[in-house]
């Protein structure tokens, strides 16, 4: 492993950080909190979204502390309730909507496509401000006694029968979404009208592509949720009736307007990470990705047909037979184009030089649990298994192996392989594969036996449970235990690198993406010069020759 | 005007030196001004089609429910005064009309023009705001808010209700249908009142333009603002064109 490696440094005994950077070109407080540069929003985004997960992960433990022995000893019911509620709606509207796009998306994307900034940098500062609005408002809402409805604010549970801050909540919802629609809307912009010259469609980095299907939903699902949430809201102050059956109003309806929205959503956590892996598996295995037609194309159709599976979230709510035919089948076809990634990736695998650093080692673990929970999701669009399965932790396992398995490991996978350019130091690689490791394992741990709870009929959402499924909410602590101490070392070893990593340079891994082709960390404006793309996307011949033409000039000018 | 803060920024942008017309209102990032004129014009369009969405949730309501309880919906459609809708409607019209004119005066440099246009296209808003506060104080009269002291009174007893009765003859509905009304005065108040709030964004907006262009700005060249608002309040004119046809007119044979 440690000998076979393409990571290229500088020597280390004369190499520098470049002294103007975007870190270092204005100093301050207020200059990180009235910027409108991309790459310091992307590092208020990432600063912040790290805030969250660690406090939607401290929840999750105290679930999984809870659930280790049959009794409710650790905490009241209603309190259980409370935990997992905050812990649904912190990970998703606080970390995985934003957690890709607003970082890496952010910083990356104007790099990858040559330009200067996003178009609307007040925007996305904006977008910021919102999210951590909302952010504070989900805090307080926690501490003054939380919500217990469930991540998905359930008709008529949050409009008529639970006593607590369901409106306070919804805000916070309400503001998040917004911070995610600014964000889809400027990336879209972005990628339409800020290209560099040469950089047609076709030559974009996929991460690019799925970042664009992803913002896609972000604008056109995002609204709808909005508006679910605004009739909750009144529904529950002035009673409208709308989703109020006594009135004529069908609890059902809400159950369409939120899904529309959060079926997608799920797509808007998962394509950006997908995009990750991309460029992860295309430097590592020194390849252009396998059949980059398709895979572009594949983000988009996971995008559109994203829009039309919604309602296999309400097979068991009433709505008609004919209708869970209709979507059961929908379902099915969103397999065609996560599959079609899934093997594109494999086949760029084929006879590749694969060497195996940090990202890579978590973009394989991408690839095995996303498949598992890919695989699991069929299980459950097909209407009958999910009769049997639904409302069980089958449900659980199945959307942590996608999420957390899927989305989490692509992130961190980016996070390493994007951390060299962002802070302009290498993290310490030994260690860190070794944490990638012990998430992998700390994750199949806690989740796998999940699946079996699930098909053996444990319900979802109680603190109490038959003493016979006890053996296998053990193991799934304990391995929730070791996924924490996996979360943690990246956080300790990132910020000692800050200081005493090494000293990156431009391009450590010899990728091609046009991020890499300036210093790190990046000035302020990007490129000293406008870049101009004149080759296809992971074009690994054409570095090749940049660098060899590089080399010639250097020795011509010493000599 | 164009002023000398031409090339102000043009020094340091090694890529833009090529660029004759670097005016102070680009921003750094865009090579030129019809890139971000592009890019800001696209962005707002976006926007708008996030807006469609969100009212596109009530509308999907409205369709559904009047589907559902068609008398009821009938009923209380018969309850609105389509005479001040009638005049709403030719109102906001009218102040689309004043807004394009305000447009087309940013474009050809006519500060006069423009101030003029913004004002009438403001007071326009206003007069708007001001009818649809006629209409549901007569609502509020009538009893037919939902959730506060709503009463059946004139769907169970058409005739109590004279003025109304005369045009349209309408039926006593039977209480469980007439129950339903409440929903279309819910899904009324909720439609027309997202509206109206954001008839008062734009207004305010509005202000905010009329003091601006006073001093002169968005007639030197730069009139992406304007431009951009102008959309919005297009928009907001075509919902109202679309509510006034389904909560006013559908009904009326």
């Amino acid at each position: 492993m440690s000998t076979n490696t393409i990571v290229s440094l500088p020597d280390q005994s004369t190499a520098r950080i470049p002294k103007d950077n975007f870190l270092t070109r204005e100093n301050g407080l207020l200059s990180w909190l009235l910027t409108g540069d991309h790459k310091r929003i992307a590092i208020l985004y990432l600063i912040s979204i790290s805030f969250f997960f660690f406090i939607g992960g401290a929840l999750a433990g105290l679930i999984r502390l809870e659930l280790l022995t049959p009794q409710t000893d650790l905490m009241a019911t209603d309190t259980y309730n409370k935990v997992f509620t905050m812990h649904g709606i912190i990970m998703i509207f606080f970390f995985l909507v934003p957690s890709v796009p607003a970082t890496l998306g952010n910083f990356f994307i104007p790099m990858m496509i040559g330009a200067k900034d996003l178009a609307l940098p007040k925007v996305n500062l904006l977008s910021w401000y919102l999210y951590i609005a909302g952010g504070i408002l989900a805090l307080v809402t926690m501490a003054t006694g939380g919500v217990d409805t469930g991540w998905t604010f359930t008709t008529p549970l949050s409009t008529h029968y639970v006593n607590t801050n369901v409106l306070t909540t919804g805000l916070a919802v309400f503001i998040a979404g917004f911070s995610s629609i600014l964000t889809g809307l400027n990336f879209i912009v972005t990628i339409h009208k800020m290209r560099a010259p040469g950089m047609t469609w076709f030559r974009m980095p996929l991460f690019i592509w799925s970042h664009y299907a992803a913002s896609i939903l972000m604008v056109l699902a995002t609204p709808v949720v909005a508006i679910a949430i605004v009739l909750v809201a009144l529904e529950r102050t002035i009673g409208i009736g709308v989703f109020d059956p006594t009135k004529g109003g069908d609890p059902l309806l809400f159950q369409h307007l939120f899904w529309f929205y959060s079926h997608p959503a799920v797509y808007i956590m998962i394509l950006p990470g997908m995009g990750v892996i991309s460029e992860v598996i295309s430097t590592f295995s020194r390849k252009r990705v396998f059949g980059y037609t398709a895979v572009a194309f594949s983000s988009v159709a996971i995008a559109v047909f994203g829009f039309f599976v919604w309602a296999h979230h309400m097979f068991i709510m009433g709505i008609s037979n004919y209708s869970v035919l209709v979507f059961s089948l929908l379902t099915m076809l969103v397999a065609v184009p996560s599959a079609i990634k899934i093997f594109n990736w494999t086949f760029t695998l084929y006879k590749g030089s694969i060497t195996f650093e940090t990202p890579m080692i978590y973009a394989f673990g991408f690839m095995g649990l996303f498949t598992i929970g890919g695989m699991t999701g069929v299980f459950l669009g097909s209407s009958g298994t999910d009769i049997h399965l639904t409302e069980t932790y089958f449900i659980v396992a199945h959307f942590h192996f996608v999420m957390v398995g899927g989305m989490l490991m692509a992130f961190l996978s980016g996070i390493h392989f994007w951390w060299p350019k962002i802070t302009g130091r290498m993290y310490p690689e030994k260690i860190s594969q070794m944490a990638a490791v012990v998430t992998f394992i700390g994750f199949n741990l806690t989740f796998f036996p999940q699946f079996i709870l699930g098909a053996l009929g444990m319900p979802r959402r109680y603190a109490s449970y038959p003493p016979e499924f006890q053996i296998l909410n053990v193991f799934s602590t304990a391995g929730a235990t070791i996924l924490g101490v996996g979360y943690l070392l990246p956080v300790l070893y990132l910020i000692w690198s800050l200081k005493y990593g090494a000293i990156a340079g431009s391009n450590p891994w010899q990728a091609t993406g046009l991020e890499w082709q300036t210093q790190s960390p990046p000035l302020t404006e990007n490129f000293a010069v406008m870049p101009i793309m004149d080759h296809e996307a992971y074009d690994y011949e054409w570095l090749e020759k940049q660098q060899q033409a590089q080399k010639k000039t250097e020795v011509t000018s010493a000599g | 005007m164009p002023d000398n803060s031409v090339n102000a920024h043009g020094a340091d942008h090694a890529g833009n030196t090529a660029l004759a017309e670097h005016p102070s209102y680009l921003r750094h990032h865009f090579n030129s001004v019809e890139q971000q004129a592009d890019a800001t014009n696209f962005a707002m369009w976006l926007f708008l089609l996030t807006e469609v969405m969100f009212f596109g949730g009530l509308f999907t309501a409205y369709l559904i429910y009047r589907n559902w309880f068609y008398q009821a919906f009938v009923a209380g459609s018969h309850q609105l005064n389509v005479i001040w809708g009638t005049t709403n409607t030719v109102v906001l019209i009218l102040s689309s009309f004043t807004m394009a004119m305000g447009v087309w005066c940013a474009e050809t440099r006519r500060k006069n023009g423009l101030v003029l246009c913004l004002t009438l296209t403001f007071i326009l808003g206003l007069a708007f705001l001001g009818i649809k506060t006629i209409e549901y104080r007569e609502k509020i009269e009538m009893h037919h808010v939902p959730g506060f002291h709503y009463s059946l009174q004139s769907f169970l007893d058409p005739e109590s209700n004279p003025e109304v009765f005369k045009e349209y003859h309408d039926k006593p509905l039977a209480p469980d249908m007439a129950r339903h009304t409440e929903l279309y005065f819910s899904l009324y108040f909720l439609m027309t009142g997202m509206h109206a709030l954001h008839m008062i964004i734009g207004i305010g907006i509005l202000a905010f333009m009329i003091i601006r262009a006073r001093a002169g700005a968005y007639t030197s060249g730069h009139v992406t603002f304007v431009e951009n608002f102008g959309l919005y309040w297009h928009f907001v004119d075509i919902i109202w064109i679309y509510l006034f046809a389904l909560l006013y007119l559908i009904s009326r044979h």
